[in-house]
């Protein structure tokens, strides 16, 4: 156990240089600035506020996922539950101190920006867990003893965020704490135990839903109903990437963008703005550069050596997928709207941040692989 | 608690791989998916996105079209368009409705009904499409409307054109034009892609008959728009195709002469070319305005036009059902003349009535004309004569000839409120009333009164085949350059005077059909009418004009509208000191010039009491004005290049 560990202490910051995926940082970049051309043309073709903001955002917080590369992965694994405590003592500080927007509080004010815990939780809740099932010994996983504290580590925020409420977070969050119990080995009969509790608290969990986030749950199931109401967002966004077709309409011509029929084109539809102007093959390239991204996260898994760092990396993977899909599916009318945004692409500072501190925890187990945690 | 050892470690490191791999083959099933997706999205069904996104993208607004227009014969424009200012608000651009309407009722004399009913088409419409709020301001409303414009988002100023009327003398053979109804959305197919808030349609008379024509087609404006329906950039305009414009053979100059004479009289006078069958003329009194019906029409005026007695919405002229009366005689004599049942000079004694099967049948004059034959009972009108010519004639040979000279029958095809009246027959009466034909009504049919019904353009249709020579023509009322058959007839005729005109060869030569078995009978006729209005005891004798060029040949005539009783009859009761609604219909028939005629005139005053009268004295003055107009209405005929 000494060896190893003074292999990786010994390391020079070149050879953690060398060390760090090159192929996954490029496609961050790429990523990043197929980003900054999809905001500049929300922005209608200019440097507006939106494109400016959000081109220092990704520098800004690409540099920090640089830097958190070369902390330890024993920093991250020993910070873990302190990580996850401060994030939750942020989502408790917004059920106080938050600001309220277009109905939901879901934001603390710093005076550099305003943060959104819930997005942090995503990340904080998977390290959390990592860590945990990285102590559990394997009999242990599965005994019901064991069971408390990764249902109340997730329940408990899961709900701050319900509460807020933001729907699309909370589904994200859980989603990310499942994957983690689920590459722990936790048996299968537990999740469908607590799928069927959960179906059942169901009708008593709408019956606590805002009248909006019923109707886009009803609209998702029929969006033509109601074409100018709740079904509208689907409808545009379908148009958008339909009328698309396989070239796209072109750079700055999105019509639909453009013209404004595309909502919150910013954000959770930003993908449809780019399927709009680069068609099929841009959408494409999008899915790839994910791919590319997210098997890179897998493959650090794969070799990383102590387990906290491989469950890091599979849920982190398996989330970012979870968080690329669901919106996806969401802008291509698969999925129903819940407020999902697409990792890199979409405008908001707290989601960049979150993301880049979990690929910079995953860049870590790289250039750590062969690092110890305890 | 804790992990102990490495071999623990490494079967838990097995455990999460297994299950990642198990997540991975997952991960690449949803790929699949969500690729499958895109594909069916931006592949297969992208053509159906980009006409959805289009659509989405470009707004069409409709331009009304211009109107054709309407000339007399002379190319003065009777109906024609006028620049309109008008006021259109589209809802969806306005901050708040309330407010809009709040400023513009200050700005405006918009009254709270207006309001309560744009609101109510506002509610029906969508919020892109624009209403009409007002659509005929006056320059100070308009301007005083672009003065505040700015605190009027949503409303629009727009310069317009629309449908304006000379005057209203010719109002019931053009009819009006008046917002599209829901009726005839579903009558009319052409109107269906032209719902253009504005477009006026023809309601009655030519503007009706020519609508499909004249209306023009519909223009557009492409924009494209965003989301909140604001025009973004025009990017096609269309402006449509004005109307087509029609010439019609009327002369304003005589409708508004005649319009003068008629007054508020119930009345209806219908002058035509006794060749080509041109109408020059096709009065009906009172008038209307029809510029009133154009932008929406006043209810109090509304409600007087339908509440006064003298229908002045009604086009008598072809809609008005009279009793020939006595001008009828003209064909009795005609068809017992070709009949030969009656030679012009036997004669008949008239002791003022006579009992027939048991009835007395009365002539107009109570004590008798004495000894008649056909020119003098045409000339005094004698009743009794006639009722002896009627009874050998028998109903069925007069109903023959006088359905060959245009009676019972629509005489234009151009109006749709136009009525084709009755000539009576034994088999016509056993089809409509189901009851065998009385003698006793053969002499009521002798005289025109019974079943008889006709227009007054059926009977200066009459007239004009007698005053022609007993050839038939089709009456026109719109202008048509194609050459007469019955001038070059004529004028064939006038360059070899001796030649015999046998009638197949007027047939086959020139396409003419006559009317007559002997053309002689007609001049008998003719003289008859001759004597009738210019020789002294003449019934229209007190009318006449002396001026050679003037002269007109005439049949008074006047319709029962309720027997006389026999102590009325016994009073001498005149229709004067009736009441207005029980005096006959006044009747006048004439040809003019006497020696050369060129046009016939009917003149039908309702309630006038008698032809001679009342219709008679009219007729006068419209044939002077016909006649004296009639050298430039030649010299317009040959003017070469037409613009129609």
């Amino acid at each position: 156990m000494f060896q190893p560990r003074s292999i990786q202490s010994s390391l020079s910051f070149k050879d953690k240089l060398f060390s760090i995926d090159y192929v996954l940082v490029v496609s961050i970049l790429i990523l990043g600035i197929v980003s900054m051309i999809a905001m500049y043309s929300t922005d209608g073709g200019e440097f507006k506020y939106h494109t400016e903001s959000h081109i220092l955002r990704f520098f800004v917080f690409f540099l920090m996922f640089f830097i958190l590369s070369f902390v330890q992965i024993r920093f991250w694994h020993n910070t873990s539950y302190l990580i996850y405590i401060v994030f939750l003592t942020l989502l408790i500080g917004v059920k106080y101190f938050g600001l309220t927007s277009s109905g939901s509080q879901r934001w603390l004010n710093f005076y550099f920006m305003n943060l959104q815990p819930s997005e942090l939780m995503k990340i904080g809740l998977i390290l959390f867990l990592a860590k945990y099932y990285h102590r559990v010994s394997i009999e242990n996983v599965n005994r019901i003893k064991f069971l408390f504290l990764p249902i109340f580590v997730l329940i408990f925020p899961v709900l701050l965020v319900v509460m807020q409420p933001d729907l699309g977070t909370s589904i994200l969050i859980a989603a990310g704490g499942l994957v983690v119990a689920w590459l722990a080995g936790v048996r299968v009969k537990f999740f469908v135990y607590s799928m069927l509790i959960f179906i059942a608290l169901l009708p008593i969990a709408i019956s606590f839903l805002k009248p909006y986030q019923k109707s886009r749950i009803l609209t998702f199931l029929n969006p033509e109903k109601d074409p100018l109401g709740a079904g509208y967002q689907i409808i545009q966004s379908k148009i958008a990437i339909g009328s698309g077709g396989l070239f796209g309409k072109g750079f700055l011509n999105g019509s639909q963008s453009y013209l404004d029929y595309l909502p919150e084109k910013h954000t959770d539809f930003i993908f449809t703005l780019f399927s709009e102007e680069f068609g099929f093959f841009g959408s494409v390239f999008i899915l790839l550069l994910y791919g590319v991204i997210v098997s890179r996260i897998v493959k650090i898994g794969n070799i990383t050596r102590s387990n906290f760092g491989k469950l890091y990396c599979y849920s982190f993977a398996t989330a970012f997928f979870i968080y690329v899909i669901v919106n996806m599916g969401m802008v291509l009318g698969l999925l129903p709207i819940v407020g999902s945004p697409l990792p890199i692409m979409s405008y908001g500072g707290s989601s960049m941040m979150a993301i880049m501190l979990g690929l910079g925890i995953a860049m870590s187990c790289k250039v750590y692989k062969d690092m110890p945690v305890n | 608690m804790l992990s102990s050892g490495s071999g623990n470690t490494v079967i838990k490191s097995k455990l999460i791989s297994r299950r990642m791999f198990l997540l991975s083959v997952s991960k690449a099933v949803v790929v699949v998916g969500v690729l499958g997706r895109l594909i069916s999205l931006q592949i297969n069904e992208s053509s159906k996105y980009k006409t959805l996104s289009d659509k989405n993208r470009f707004r069409e607004w409709k331009l009304a079209p211009e109107r054709g227009i309407i000339k007399d014969y002379f190319n003065e424009e009777i109906a024609s368009n006028q620049q309109v200012y008008q006021i259109h608000l589209i809802p969806e651009n306005t901050q708040s409705i309330e407010e809009v309407f709040f400023r513009l009722k200050t700005i405006l004399n918009i009254t709270d009904k207006k309001i309560f009913s744009l609101r109510k088409k506002i509610a029906k419409q969508k919020p892109w499409e624009p209403i009409i709020v007002s659509d005929n301001l006056n320059w100070s409303e308009f301007s005083r409307i672009n003065l505040f414009l700015h605190e009027l988002q949503g409303v629009e100023p727009i310069v317009s054109v629309a449908r304006v009327y000379k005057d209203s003398s010719s109002a019931h053979a053009l009819g009006y034009v008046s917002q599209v109804s829901a009726k005839d959305l579903k009558n009319k197919k052409y109107l269906k892609d032209m719902s253009v808030p504005g477009i006026a349609v023809g309601k009655t008379g030519l503007e009706r008959r020519l609508d499909q024509e004249i209306i023009g087609e519909v223009g557009f404006q492409r924009y494209e728009v965003n989301a909140f329906g604001k025009r973004i950039k025009q990017i096609k305009v269309d402006p449509g195709k004005a109307g087509k414009s029609f010439k019609t053979t009327l002369d304003l100059e005589v409708q508004r002469h005649v319009t003068e004479i008629l007054g508020d009289k119930a009345a209806s006078v219908c002058v035509m070319d006794i060749y080509n069958g041109d109408i020059v003329s096709l009065v009906s009194s009172p008038s209307y305005d029809p510029n009133a019906f154009v932008h929406g029409i006043d209810r109090d005026y509304w409600n007087s036009l339908i509440k006064n007695e003298r229908k002045p919405l009604t086009n008598k002229a072809v809609s008005g059902l009279y009793p020939p009366g006595s001008t009828i005689k003209t064909l009795v004599a005609l068809s017992a003349l070709e009949n030969k049942i009656i030679r012009p000079l036997d004669t008949v004694r008239c002791k003022g009535k006579i009992e027939l099967f048991g009835e007395k049948f009365h002539c107009w004059k109570k004590k008798g004309h004495g000894i008649m034959n056909m020119r003098t009972g045409i000339k005094r009108s004698c009743d009794v004569y006639f009722y002896e010519v009627a009874r050998r004639l028998g109903v069925d040979r007069l109903s023959e000839t006088a359905k060959k000279f245009g009676l019972g029958k629509k005489v234009l095809q151009d109006f749709s409120e136009e009525r084709s009246g009755v000539v009576p027959s034994t088999s016509w009466k056993k089809k409509y009333i189901g009851q065998n034909w009385y003698l006793g009504e053969t002499l009521h049919s002798g005289i025109g009164q019974g079943y008889f019904q006709s227009t007054p353009i059926q009977l200066c249709l009459m007239t004009a085949q007698i005053a022609n020579g007993g050839f038939e023509i089709k009456p026109r009322i719109l202008f048509d350059k194609t050459k007469n058959n019955l001038k070059e007839y004529l004028k064939f005729k006038n360059e070899n005077p001796g030649q015999p005109l046998p009638a197949d060869l007027l047939v086959s030569n020139f396409d003419l059909k006559p009317l007559f078995k002997n053309q002689e009978n007609i001049k008998i006729i003719k003289d008859a009418m001759y004597s009738s209005s210019n020789e002294p005891g003449g019934t229209s004798y007190r009318s006449r004009l002396e001026d050679k060029r003037f002269t007109f040949a005439g049949k008074t005539g006047s319709s029962q509208i309720r027997k006389f009783t026999e102590e009325q009859r016994e009073a001498e009761v005149k229709q004067e000191q009736l009441k207005y609604e029980n005096r006959d219909h006044a009747l006048f028939i004439a040809f003019a010039p006497v020696s050369d005629p060129k046009y016939a005139i009917s003149v039908v005053v309702e309630h006038g009491g008698t032809g001679s009268k009342a219709a008679a004295p009219i007729a006068k003055k419209v044939i002077k004005k016909v006649l004296e107009r009639h050298s430039l209405r030649q010299s317009i005929r040959n003017l070469p290049g037409d613009p129609i």
